[in-house]
């Protein structure tokens, strides 16, 4: 508790054990008992009083605090002084809890973000010094222990460790690291120390910008949140004018038309618990709540929301638009099969990676690192190239052909055709055919479940753009079950097809575009919600995009719609619940069925299960 | 110009009131109080003194708000 709530918690104890105290005291001298009264109740609604005057004094008088002191100063006057004090116990109970939950949530929110490294260090004199993250400069060389966070993105110079990222990625494996790779600020360090030289100030680094992100993510504000201003912003007054209208219509008409009395007491009464009960701060207090847990519970997951806004499009996502390479593939060319005859696999990709052993081409270099082993260069005698066809090699006193169909022809070698699309490399020992490797971009290994949650959540439309040759690209689209593919696209074809997509689609729905990045950046800000692969560290896709998908897992789409509409839910579960409590609440007090302290019940009660529903969207672990 | 403030308010809706309040003083472009980080982004209009128009807005927030803070 702060020092202010802890203030208001004393006022409140000392003026309920006064209140108790005078209320088992009886007297029949009036002066006497409104006395009396009078010392609990100002000393817990005095500063209530006291907004309320301010608030006329600068013309805004429809506020709480104005609403509460007319509600308690109108019992008051009525002769219900047990009933006035008692409102304005819970009515500071209540915003005691308020503010209590709301600090303490808050705070939740907060540590879970708190990915902000508080220093660095720096070697100096064989000591290690802590210095201010912000002062350092690139190319310093900082050290960090074991359990630290790596304060600034860098190379490692030194030291092999694993890192938990899960701040960043929600990602839960431990990333491994060693001497010449690159780090991320914000991951932590598990293993061992490590040395890093640092490649980017700290203001510019990954933690930084990701934390910027996240503080100024709730600023920009939802739809419904922007409907809560506005709701409070006339419902205040209206009440306020209903209220009157209650306290002075009925008397009148009931004792000048009807000729059976005024009974000003009675209706003036009812119209105070009107106004008790229509106090707005169950809504106006758990809506951004609600959106603050969702886009907390989000970046918790690895997914990276800019503001509320686009918490509430995402979830009514109908189409979602993706780009092939980066985003459903890894885009990295790796071996994806070897077809062999009558050799074993392990077998030919050995003779394949001797031969192409002193090779720096892309191709060479992915079949030598899917065989994986070191290579022994004893045991090759000669390697020759021949240009645009291949290798001849000579390994083990065995004569290996390494290349494309052209070598094999040359050669009179017949070879197998492969059905899957992509980079072939035929492989001959001695002039015998021994099969094929296959190198091609592998699709992410969630790539299909992806697709699949995705069409099981709603998803109308599931559309593949991609820059790619059309085979490999309807290969890819037939393998992830995505229907409608467009192949062979530039930049701004990408830009025409998603204009195209955007008129066509129903107004109330929105589409999503998924891709990886600089490319990518004028599709990902025309879209509705452009959803961009964080690539760790890649600035232009954070920029351009609405949500930023920090590990580029495929299946992290259908995470974050569905983080998005849980947190919705509860924002129209909380909405209807208060609106529609409060109406009837209003109407029972209004024919007099409620009494004052039912409807402070109602008041505090609904916002306390308001705030409550509110905590839920931090809770998106299991989505 | 984009500066970002800490600031102390108790509840959401005084929170919009210090943003509409913040919104009208002049030399203020834009203005977004964020109630759950509890920061207040002010864009000032170009060539405006910062230090009293923030000195004004935090007048303007006190009179629509008396129980909130800025800190400049």
């Amino acid at each position: 508790m702060t020092k202010k709530q802890k203030k208001n918690l004393y006022r409140i104890l000392l003026a309920f054990g006064l209140f108790i105290l005078f209320s088992l005291f009886e007297t029949e001298n009036q002066f006497l008992q409104i006395g009396l009264y009078m010392i609990p109740y100002l000393i817990v609604g005095h500063d209530v009083l006291k907004g309320a005057i301010h608030g006329i004094k600068n013309k805004q008088v429809f506020d709480e605090n104005f609403l509460m002191s007319i509600a308690t100063i109108g019992a008051f006057l009525t002769g219900e002084y047990a009933e006035s004090v008692g409102v304005m116990l819970f009515y500071q109970i209540g915003e005691l809890f308020q503010s209590y939950a709301v600090g303490k949530s808050r705070k939740n929110i907060s540590e879970l973000m708190d990915i902000r490294p508080d220093y660095a260090n720096i070697e100096k004199d064989g000591q290690l010094l802590r210095v201010d993250p912000d002062e350092v400069a690139v190319g310093e060389i900082i050290t960090v222990i074991v359990g630290e966070k790596i304060p600034l993105d860098g190379i490692v110079v030194e030291g092999e460790s694993s890192l938990n990222t899960s701040a960043l990625t929600g990602e839960s494996k431990p990333r491994s690291v060693k001497s010449g790779d690159e780090v991320i600020s914000g991951c932590i360090n598990m293993e061992s120390p490590l040395k890093i030289k640092t490649t980017k100030e700290f203001g510019e680094s990954t933690v930084s910008k990701i934390l910027d992100l996240v503080e100024n993510a709730t600023s920009a504000k939802s739809k419904s949140e922007n409907f809560i201003s506005k709701f409070a912003h006339y419902y205040t007054p209206i009440v306020c004018y209903l209220a009157l209208a209650l306290a002075i219509v009925p008397p009148v008409v009931s004792g000048l038309i009807l000729k059976i009395g005024f009974n000003w007491n009675i209706w003036i009464f009812r119209a105070l618990t009107f106004l008790v009960v229509s106090c707005p701060c169950a809504i106006v207090i758990s809506i951004p709540l609600s959106f603050f847990g969702g886009i907390g519970g989000a970046s918790n997951a690895g997914v990276l929301i800019k503001g509320s806004n686009y918490l509430e499009k995402l979830s009514k996502t109908k189409i979602v638009a993706f780009d092939k390479t980066g985003t459903m593939t890894l885009g990295i060319f790796e071996v994806t099969t070897v077809h062999n005859t009558d050799i074993d696999e392990k077998t030919l990709l050995e003779y394949a990676a001797h031969s192409e052993a002193y090779s720096s081409h892309p191709i060479a270099r992915s079949i030598i690192k899917a065989y994986g082993k070191e290579l022994d260069k004893e045991r090759i005698s000669s390697i020759k190239e021949i240009s645009g066809k291949g290798m001849k090699a000579i390994i083990d006193d065995k004569v290996v052909l390494v290349g494309n169909k052209k070598l094999m022809d040359d050669y009179n070698i017949e070879t197998i055709a492969c059905s899957e699309c992509g980079s072939i490399v035929h492989i001959a020992i001695d002039n015998t055919y021994k099969g094929h490797i296959h190198i091609g971009d592998m699709i992410k290994p969630t790539s299909k479940m992806a697709i699949r949650t995705l069409k099981n959540h709603g998803i109308k439309h599931c559309v593949m753009l991609t820059g790619d040759e059309d085979k490999v690209a309807k290969q890819v689209a037939k393998e992830l079950d995505i229907s409608e593919v467009y192949a062979e696209l530039l930049p701004q074809d990408k830009v025409s097809i998603v204009e195209k997509l955007l008129k066509e689609k129903d107004e109330k729905e929105v589409l999503a575009f998924v891709g990886d990045g600089i490319n990518d950046a004028p599709v990902l800000t025309l879209a509705d919600i452009g959803i961009a692969m964080g690539a760790l560290g890649s600035d232009a896709a954070i920029e351009a995009a609405d949500i930023v998908l920090m590990d580029d897992d495929p299946l992290k789409i259908s995470k974050a719609i569905k983080i998005a509409k849980k947190c919705m839910h509860i924002v129209y579960e909380n909405i209807i619940f208060a609106i529609l409590v409060k109406v009837v609440c209003l109407l029972l007090s209004a024919l007099g069925f409620a009494n004052m302290w039912m409807a402070i019940f109602a008041d505090v009660g609904v916002m306390v299960i308001c705030v409550i529903n509110a905590i839920r969207a931090l809770y998106v672990k299991n989505l | 110009m984009k500066k970002t403030y800490k600031i102390e308010v108790d509840c959401a809706n005084c929170a919009n009131k210090m943003e509409e309040a913040a919104k009208k003083t002049n030399g203020v472009k834009d203005a977004v109080v964020n109630f759950m980080t509890l920061k207040m982004n002010v864009e000032f209009e170009d060539g405006a003194d910062i230090k009293s128009v923030m000195e004004e807005v935090l007048k303007n927030c006190k009179a629509v708000e008396d129980d909130c803070e800025i800190y400049l």
